[in-house]
């Protein structure tokens, strides 16, 4: 992976949002790349942060909404030759009329809500080749029919003219990705794509991506918070817990050596298939109120193995490889020698083993 | 064994919606539930496994079927024994956590509603007892009575909905998808809460989730439902181990695995009922092994059990 193409950086980031109970810090800077032709997960909890720093990307953030401070460069081709900006400089329009859906596209969580009921879903594909590419109709119909073949729905031609009421929830959630697609985007957000349907749904939704992903050769940011999801997709991940990221690496390094403890305890406490274990881990305790602001690591009251320093500094990323790093404090060279939990192991052993089959 | 503690024989649960169409929502489901175990149901949305929860609690009016509930019929017209009988012993865990609180009552109102209705006490101390003990049982502190759904996490609520069904004494818990509008981490609080429950209680649960993974986890037999049939039923190592249903293959194969080496090169099966030609209205009960049962017809049960 020597020449890889940075699309997307996203450095320092951080945004409030001014509520009637008072002003809530949702993102506590938030550090991303993405590089073109790959997949980057974001996991994390309702109420992380993982979805309002997306929404920031697009420019769609609510209007309570403060960016205090970041950068996020977007670099995209225009007529042939490289553009570089930084999205948050840009007002509102300006982002409507240029990045979103011609370049950035999104895919929401529930494909019911983020279709129109009351256009037929062939209009709602074109809408948008209409408006960015100003193609004539019939040319935009051809292309809404053949996006249609390529998403898996059969009867192209017939569904064009549906209502998204006439459809299943695994067919709307293909016809939202062909409405992504239509612009040709450099990169896709998917938030929460597959939680709104069922699992055997989910699978062919998720390969669906991936086969558009490699055919179109596009970067897709993917927000969730299933680990499985994540293991059957993402290249990269990112661990997101209340405003910040606490562990970033390549998917092999954080699944095969987590070293943060809160992704120890989202991997416990997932059961996997085999788990035999009378209790399953779990976390102790709920997600902070963002509303008060905490010093130091965010995470230290739910932390078993906190250390004095987590109330008063924050920890910053600690570097294990080249791609892999975590926020904790327990990878600091005077920290005491802490080991993830024997179950974790145990099952990461196991998981090794059944991967080297 | 010993006696079952739920027994639906044949349950059917239609919805009229016009004179010219009727909703099958739930079409001959057979299966026991036997005391202190753990009974899972899972199935995509809309194969009925919500609506079997509801017409055993009788929400609803069973179409046709039996329903027998620690030896009585609760699925005619019941008689206020019955009734109550059914009410006390039978408790049931909605999904979502906040929509099932009333918000304009206290908490200690709503855990005690079912045992003002039932008269179960007999002074306002020994009301109050009873809410403190429930709410230290869930895990939530006795001063917690006095406060209001709004002032509590997701996880928090459904401890509330969890106590509300526990201080009946229920012979019977129906847990409808009673986890999945919650966090992970938090899931894994509210799992490990339920089975405490059980091994002190002793209760029965049905165990409505869609997530199969989590039944794995909490169920000792499990049934998988698709459009309104039962078909198959087995203890988990007989479903997990041995799948013979071509639904339950495909449901099995597209769990997400948290293994990005295994995950990345997994395809998960496909199955259509109209493409594979099943007809479940045809199919009758096969017996596999000790409690393992499929619905197939003989033709097609030679076939699966031969592609093994």
């Amino acid at each position: 992976m020597q020449d890889r193409e940075l699309i997307l950086s996203i450095r320092d980031l951080d945004i409030s949002f001014q509520t009637t109970a008072g002003s809530v810090h949702a993102i506590r800077g938030v550090d991303l790349d993405l590089y073109r032709g790959e997949t980057v997960a974001i996991v994390g909890e309702s109420g992380s942060g993982k979805s309002v720093s997306m929404k920031a990307v697009m420019g769609i953030l609510d209007k309570n909404s403060t960016i205090n401070s970041g950068r996020i460069l977007f670099t995209y081709q225009e007529h042939g030759a490289a553009k570089t900006v930084d999205i948050l400089q840009l007002d509102r329009k300006t982002i409507r009329h240029t990045i979103n859906g011609r370049h950035i596209a999104m895919v929401f969580q529930d494909p019911m809500t983020s279709l129109d009921p009351t256009m037929t879903v062939g209009k709602q594909i074109m809408e948008g080749m209409v408006l960015h590419d100003r193609l004539g109709k019939q040319e935009a119909w051809k292309r809404a029919v053949s996006l249609l073949t390529m998403v898996g729905i059969s009867d192209p031609e017939k569904r064009m003219k549906n209502y998204p009421h006439q459809l299943s929830g695994g067919m709307r959630q293909r016809v939202v990705i062909a409405i992504a697609l239509a612009c040709d985007p450099e990169v896709l957000i998917c938030d929460e794509p597959t939680t709104a349907l069922d699992v055997t749904i989910q699978a062919k939704i998720l390969e669906l991506i991936k086969r558009i992903q490699n055919e179109m050769k596009l970067s897709v940011i993917y927000i969730t918070h299933d680990l499985g999801v994540v293991a059957k997709v993402a290249d990269y991940v990112n661990v997101m817990y209340a405003g910040n990221i606490v562990e970033r690496g390549q998917i092999d390094e954080v699944f095969y050596d987590p070293r943060h403890p809160y992704t120890w305890g989202l991997l416990s406490a997932m059961p996997d298939l085999d788990t035999n274990d009378e209790r399953l881990y779990a976390i102790p305790g709920s997600p902070p109120n963002l509303m008060h602001e905490k010093k130091g690591d965010a995470f230290a009251p739910r932390n078993i193995y906190a250390l004095n320093i987590d109330d008063r500094l924050m920890p910053p990323m600690f570097k294990i490889t080249e791609t892999h790093a975590a926020a904790t404090w327990l990878l600091h060279e005077n920290a005491p020698a802490v080991q993830m939990p024997e179950e974790l192991r145990a099952r990461i052993e196991r998981m090794k083993e059944e991967a080297a089959k | 064994m010993s006696q079952a503690l739920l027994k639906v024989e044949n349950l059917k649960q239609y919805f009229r919606i016009n004179s010219h169409f009727t909703v099958k929502a739930v079409d001959g489901v057979s299966f026991e539930i036997y005391p202190g175990e753990t009974f899972g149901l899972v199935g995509e949305s809309g194969s009925g496994k919500s609506t079997i929860g509801r017409s055993v609690i009788r929400l609803y009016q069973p179409t046709q079927g039996k329903i027998t509930f620690d030896g009585q019929d609760v699925s005619a017209q019941m008689d206020k024994g019955t009734e109550k009988h059914l009410r006390t012993g039978m408790q049931m865990i909605f999904q979502d956590p906040m929509a099932c609180l009333n918000p304009r009552k206290k908490v200690s109102d709503i855990i005690a509603q079912g045992l003002d209705i039932h008269h179960l006490y007999s002074s306002q101390k020994e009301r109050n007892d009873k809410i403190s003990e429930i709410l230290e049982q869930v895990g939530l502190a006795p001063e917690h009575a006095t406060r209001y759904p709004h002032q509590f996490s997701g996880g928090q609520r459904q401890r509330v909905g969890i106590a509300r069904a526990l201080i009946m004494r229920p012979k019977l818990i129906i847990a409808d998808e009673c986890i999945s509008a919650l966090d992970v981490s938090i899931q894994a609080q509210v799992v490990n809460l339920m089975k405490d429950i059980q091994q002190r209680t002793g209760c029965a649960y049905l165990f409505i989730a869609h997530d199969l993974s989590m039944v794995k986890y909490i169920s000792n037999r499990i049934g998988v439902l698709h459009l309104g049939h039962l078909v198959e039923t087995g203890t988990k190592d007989e479903i997990f181990r041995n799948p013979i249903h071509p639904y339950t293959q495909s449901l099995l194969s597209a769990i997400p695995h948290p293994n990005p080496i295994v995950e990345k090169t997994r395809k998960a099966m496909s199955y259509d009922y109209r493409e594979y030609g099943v007809d479940y209205n045809l199919g009758t009960e096969h017996h596999v092994e000790g409690t393992h049962r499929v619905l197939a017809t003989d033709d097609e049960y030679e076939r699966w059990t031969h592609q093994k």
